[in-house]
Formats: C-alpha cells, structure tokens, sequence
C-alpha cells in the first residue's frame, strides 16, 4: 500500500476482474483504460481513448442490449464528472446488470494533476444516489473491494455505482489496441455477433 | 413578471410524420429511442413508450444518446437518437466514437429556427446543425415535405443499419410546423 494508505487502482481493478466469466467491462479513457489493460487484455474488454463522458453510457448501451451479461465500467472522476447527467439517465433506465466502478483521485491525472472537483468537495456518490441509483457506495478499503466484486459480475437488483478512494500515484502506462473498430469487432464477437 | 406561456397544439394524432418513421424503425428493427425531447417528436417517441419491443429512453443531454446507442451496438441491438437542431452541437465530441469505431448511428433531428421561428436563440444552432454534423463525417439527409419523410428515414436507416454509416435526417421546420406560443402576438 503507498503511503497515503488509500487503495491502488490497480489492485481495485484487477481484483474486480478477477474470475470474470462472463463480465464485460468498459473503461474509460486515460487511467482507467490502462488499469483495465493492465489486468490483462481480454475480448471482453472494450476500452475508450476518447469520447470523454461517454463510457457510463456505453456501459447503459450494452447492459440494455445483453440484460443477461453482467457489465463493469471503470472510470477516473474526471470523466465522471463530465457526464455526470449519465447517472440521471442510468437512474431513469434500472439496468440491473450495470455497475459503475469510478476510480477517484482527485485530480485529472493525464494533464498535470490539477485537482478536480472531487478534491474540492464534490462527492460523486452523493450525486449517484440524488440521481437516482439504488445502490451508491463509497469504498477504502480491500474488503470493501471484496464486498463489490460479490456484486459485480451479477444481475442484481439496479445499477451500482461505487466510488473508490484511491492514492493519487502515477504509474507506468500499459497501452492497449487504440483501434478502435479492432475494439468494436472483437468485443461483439465475444458476444456471438457476426460482423454486418 | 408576465406569465410564461405554455406550448400551445399539444400533439394527439396531429403528427402524421410520426406513423410513418415509427413503421421504418420496425421494419429496421430499431429497439432503442434515445432522446432529448422536441414537441416535433412527442408523437413518435408515445409511440415507441407504447412498443414492448422498443425503449423509449429520456437523456439529460444529447450526447448520453451517442454514447448509449454506441453501446447497444456492441451489445447487437439497434437504436436511434431523436433531438432538435440545437442539441446537435452537444454531440460533436461524442461522435468520435461513432467515426472512430464505424459504428452504425442514425439520428433524426426537428430543425428549429429556419421556418417561421419566433425564437432567435433557436436561429444560430439551427443554421449551424447540419455543418456540425458534417465537421465529424455524419451524413446529413433532408426531409422537406411531408411526403419525403418516410422515404428519406427509410434510405437513412438502410444507410446505417445496412452500410454502417453515421446518418442524421433533417425533418424540416417547415414540415414540422413552427413552434406556436399561446399569446405570443400580444408581446
């Protein structure tokens, strides 16, 4: 653990991950789509490198499309902010296989660290759970981690949304395909879904 | 303070454009109706709310619909994304993901401001909308009279849904008819 004492990113994402089966999972772009990567690559994995404020919403486009798969999006707070009217829209929609794994550490770590809103008082679970979504948790610890992976990778009741705390550490980059009909194809693929 | 005038002309069955895009939509197979509401699409999206085989799904901004749509695409299921002319530019980022990943998008966009429009505000947008969506290689189609509607929705949809293009249809303020506040003659 660093010495902030706050989670790893990494750690979070690969423990959710872990023993996946069926689990798709969407990142979002900067961090999170290195965390994903870092992981290990999968065709399950669909990851954004653009689009900022979009991945929550293409987790809602697959988890509507294929209610019997379990889908994970992990994304950084600054992206989540930037969508944050997604978390009205995943209210509205009730998805039940959806979970929202936000990974906060406070700043936008791709462009400087500049603190982000998060830092400054912000606080994306509250906002979640004024939206709308049944089940907002904030997470700092491992065994809270343990507790959301028994969810993620289930159908369960309404969309998740947890935000995890975790150290503000810069870590080595692992890059997955940028091609982004690469992504597209193989993902639907895995899905059984033949190219047009 | 002067009262706000409501929109007056609430649609029953006024919208005859409305049957005919909704039967295009099944005939594609078109399970998702993501949109920001226009009066110009109240009708099509009752119809959708009322099809066990559609979701009609309300956004907070119309870029959420590019994203979701994107999504229900990987997912293997169709959809479209109903907005007016001034939430076109909301979506230029977001269709990165659309050119980036050749994703089939098909939207169908009521034009404001450039028939009859009371509201300047609608007038900048409105002229604007079909140069953005071209600034990011979306096909931009145009229906201008009633009779155009069905046809023009029809090539958009097999544009898309069958060649894999990004497509928007424009339903003219003309054919859509001008936004009518009660009592707006009196300021």
């Amino acid at each position: 653990m660093p010495h902030s004492g706050k989670l790893r990113r990494r750690e979070v994402v690969a423990r959710l991950v872990k023993d996946r089966g069926e689990l798709i999972a969407i990142s979002g772009l900067g961090s999170a789509t290195y965390d994903l990567a870092a992981a290990g690559d999968c065709e399950r994995n669909f990851y954004l490198w653009g689009a900022m404020g979009g991945a929550a919403m293409v987790g809602l486009g697959l988890a509507l499309a294929q209610p019997g798969t379990p889908i994970v999006v992990f994304t950084g707070d600054g992206e989540a902010l930037m969508g944050m009217g997604g978390f009205a829209t995943i209210a509205l929609a009730r998805p039940p296989n959806l979970t929202i794994c936000v990974l906060d550490n406070g700043l936008y770590g791709e462009t400087g660290g500049q603190p982000s809103h998060t830092a400054g008082g912000a606080s994306l679970a509250e906002i979640a759970r004024g939206c709308g979504i049944p089940d907002c948790r904030t997470i700092a610890t491992m065994a809270e981690v343990e507790e959301l992976a028994l969810k993620v990778g289930k159908i369960g009741a309404g969309a998740t949304v947890a935000v995890v705390s975790i150290d503000d550490e810069e870590l080595p980059r692992v890059l997955p395909s940028r091609d982004g009909v690469y992504l597209k194809t193989r993902i639907r693929s895995a899905l059984g879904l033949a190219p047009p | 303070m002067d009262e706000i005038a409501k929109p007056s002309g609430k649609a029953g069955a006024t919208q005859p454009w409305s049957l005919k895009i909704y039967n295009v939509f099944k005939e594609f197979h078109v399970r998702h109706v993501a949109y920001v509401p226009d009066s110009g699409h109240s009708e099509l999206i009752r119809r959708a709310e009322g099809d066990q085989e559609m979701r009609a799904l309300a956004l907070t901004s119309e870029e959420e619909g590019v994203a979701l749509l994107s999504g229900a695409w990987l997912g293997g299921e169709r959809g479209a994304l109903l907005m007016q002319s001034s939430g076109v530019g909301n979506c230029v980022n977001m269709l990165s993901l659309v050119k980036l990943c050749r994703i089939p998008f098909l939207t169908l966009v009521t034009m404001r401001g450039e028939w009859g429009e009371f509201n300047p505000w609608q007038a900048p947008m409105g002229a604007a909308a079909q140069r953005a969506l071209e600034l990011m290689d979306v096909h931009v189609l145009r229906a201008s009279r009633l009779d155009e509607i069905e046809e023009t929705v029809r090539a958009g949809a097999a544009m898309a849904f069958e060649g894999g293009a990004p497509v928007a249809v424009l339903l003219s303020q003309r054919v859509i008819g001008a936004k009518k506040f009660a009592g707006q003659e009196t300021r």
